[in-house]
């Protein structure tokens, strides 16, 4: 027994110690790569564009959206390596509670998937101190893909009304006479539709409804909202996991961010708009959505509403954009600089192409010189 | 320094009283107070939970019971737990009525009938089952069960599909059901029953199974009288347990479980929600007011457990009287 015990507790040191010998690795690591990119000077601005820093020190803490969580990631690590004495930390909370913790003060922006709603900015102008309030900023657009799983098929033409009546369960089999139209020559099969949404609630199911209804008011009577109002259909837990079960389920359908899409090699349904050609999901396409969109915000807000019965020739009309909300005037002096430096690099065409290979969709030009001018005369 | 002078001086007139050291009285302020702290802990959860719990039930513009939908976020807010208490309660008892009797068998195949080169890794094989995280489980049953139990479900179907129970609507769905949850659930509550049970097969006394056998009683007769009449009230906490771990799992239902406000007799169909799949997918994108509604459907979740090990703990007592052992 006490044998047995003894070397229990050996193997238990064995374990620490190869934990911890680990850590030191990864520590190391991440040293390293940072002494060789600020060696490199010169390849480290090219990659990260021109970054100017805000100089002093700062610690800036945000939170929210996890549709541009991705995006984030690259940003905060570029500008981290340009600027070393700024400590940039976005926890992608979801949008409610990037929204929430912004509004208490605890944050210096917020990502989200919605503009802010009136109230909210009534709110804001107790954390903006000296006549400011929180705005919305687009920033980072994304198409919502909509995937299939049909052997044998692969170029898939449907249009709003068709796909409001595929997730309401009115539309059930693949050889519906309203799937044979938008297909002329496509053989379909006679399967049974297997309609996917998401479980649990999510901002693409808030933009995907918005879309429908939108779009096609007569098949699609629901209010959008983040948790999907449709009859019938299954579900599936996040965007990976929607994708997952379009993935293995012959005759399935599903809604998922482009980048799911590309990432599990999904044929993805191209959209009959009224434009001469049906428009395929791409960043391209979705940036000329988000083009198309209207100016709803009020003041220095730039909050964009979607026109999603669009018939502009390619223009992608299933697309989100994804917002920073910052304070007009009356940003923490602490932050300010920094919170500035950071979103003038995002918003930034260096900061913008590095969407695209993503899977997100870069901000058109006209939208990212509003963006641009807020955030310069930020205070 | 002052110790020492007092006991000094002291010792007679108190050498009849209980002698109270320093150590005595500390250890006992501490042990006193850990006690008395753990009840101000969980009085001031229960009553937080019970004020958003309420807050959130009294602005509810749906029947709180019996409402289908879970919609806390919208204005205005419409939310029930029908739909969750029924999926809850029936994915967990299709798990104890798949797990409670391979359990004990497997429990009695250990304790009675394995040799004993068999036994023992047999019986670290169910440790090891207890010890996978339940994510885990979730994975391959959406991965891999999920698209292996069609078969079953299309047999189901054909030649039970009269009763109801097991028509499946549409044939072609996938099985990602209460019924496919409830079978994941039944492995995953398998070693606790197994364990427990083993352990309260091992307890039952020597003389009453040489009793029996001296009788002339078979294996199996030995079992049926002097084994499992012991065993009964451990194999019921055993099964009270398991039935607790199934209530309450969360993330393997919520990965496999197609959820919708659908309430359904036919467990086939891809439908339905417990209590934790909908705290779980819900949480992250919930209002202030969506997350008090979350607590009180917590709360229910708390109260339907709190019943079933009451319960159980009823049975337990009333067998412990003629359970035919030494009560």
């Amino acid at each position: 027994m006490k044998f047995q015990r003894k070397s229990r507790l050996r193997a238990l040191a064995f374990g620490a110690a190869a934990i911890s010998g680990a850590l030191v690795l990864t520590a190391c690591g991440s040293d390293n790569n940072a002494g060789t990119s600020s060696s490199g000077g010169s390849s480290n601005t090219a990659a990260a564009g021109n970054i100017t820093c805000a100089g002093k020190q700062a610690n800036l803490l945000a939170s929210g959206s996890t549709a541009q969580a991705n995006a984030m990631q690259v940003w905060v690590k570029n500008y981290m390596q340009a600027c070393p004495n700024t400590q940039i930390n976005y926890k992608p909370t979801g949008s409610g509670a990037g929204q929430t913790e912004f509004l208490q003060g605890s944050t210096a922006f917020a990502g989200s998937d919605s503009a802010l709603k009136p109230d909210q900015i009534a709110q804001s102008k107790q954390v903006c101190p000296g006549g400011g309030q929180a705005i919305d900023l687009p920033m980072v657009g994304g198409a919502i893909a909509v995937g299939y799983n049909l052997p044998g098929v692969s170029n898939l033409v449907l249009d709003a009304p068709t796909l409001a009546k595929i997730f309401n369960a009115q539309i059930t089999t693949w050889n519906d006479p309203a799937i044979k139209k938008l297909n002329p020559g496509v053989t379909l099969p006679s399967t049974s539709i297997q309609a996917f949404h998401r479980s649990d609630s999510s901002g693409t199911t808030d933009n995907f409804t918005a879309y429908l209804g939108g779009a096609a008011p007569s098949a699609w009577s629901y209010p959008h909202d983040k948790a999907f109002k449709g009859k019938g259909g299954q579900s599936a837990a996040g965007s990976s996991g929607v994708a997952a079960q379009v993935k293995q389920t012959p005759g399935a359908i599903g809604y998922f961010e482009l980048s799911y899409a590309t990432a599990d090699n999904l044929p993805t349904v191209k959209i009959n708009t009224g434009a001469s050609q049906a428009v395929e999901a791409s960043s391209a396409t979705a940036s000329k959505a988000i083009a198309t969109a209207k100016r709803v915000g009020t003041g220095n807000d730039l909050a964009l509403k979607f026109d999603y019965a669009t018939n502009v020739e390619g223009a992608y009309p299933i697309t989100l954009v994804t917002y920073e909300i910052v304070c007009d005037k009356g940003n923490k002096p602490a932050t300010l600089g920094a919170t500035k430096s950071f979103l003038t690099y995002i918003a930034s065409d260096a900061g913008q192409q590095n969407l695209s290979s993503m899977g997100y969709a870069p901000l058109p030009a006209e939208i990212a010189t509003e963006v641009r001018q807020q955030i310069n005369s930020l205070s | 320094m002052t110790l020492s002078t007092t006991n000094t001086t002291i010792p007679p007139p108190k050498a009849q009283k209980v002698v109270t050291q320093p150590g005595d009285r500390i250890f006992l302020g501490l042990s006193r107070g850990s006690g008395i702290l753990l009840l101000v802990i969980m009085a001031a959860i229960a009553i937080f939970l019970t004020v958003r719990a309420v807050h959130a039930i009294s602005h509810d513009h749906g029947n709180f019971l019996s409402t289908f939908e879970w919609n806390a976020d919208q204005t205005p807010p419409v939310f029930g737990i029908a739909v969750l208490a029924y999926g809850t309660i029936i994915s967990s008892v299709i798990a104890m009525v798949i797990a409670v009797p391979i359990g004990v068998g497997i429990a009695l195949f250990i304790s009675h009938y394995a040799p004993r080169r068999l036994a023992s890794p047999l019986a670290y094989l169910v440790d090891l089952l207890a010890a996978v995280p339940s994510i885990v489980y979730g994975l391959w049953g959406a991965i891999y069960l999920v698209p292996n139990l069609q078969g079953l479900n299309l047999w189901l179907n054909e030649y039970l599909g009269w009763t109801g129970i097991f028509h499946k609507t549409d044939p072609s769905s996938s099985a990602r059901s209460l019924f496919t949850v409830g079978i994941l659930l039944a492995i995953m509550v398998l070693p606790i029953i197994t364990n427990v049970s083993r352990e309260v097969f091992r307890q039952v006394p020597k003389a009453h199974e040489e009793a029996a056998l001296a009788l002339g009683a078979t294996r199996w007769e030995v079992i049926r009288m002097a084994v499992l009449p012991f065993a009964r009230s451990g194999i019921i906490s055993a099964s009270m347990l398991g039935l607790g771990r199934a209530l309450g799992e969360t993330m393997a239902v919520a990965i496999v479980l197609s959820a919708s406000p659908q309430l359904t007799i036919h467990l086939l169909d891809p439908a339905g929600g417990t209590f934790a799949q909908n705290i779980a997918a819900k949480f992250g994108e919930a209002t202030d007011f969506g997350r008090d509604a979350l607590i009180a459907s917590g709360l229910v979740l708390f109260v339907i457990t709190l019943l079933v090990n009451g319960a159980a703990r009823l049975i337990i007592a009333r067998r412990k009287e003629y359970s035919g052992a030494n009560a």
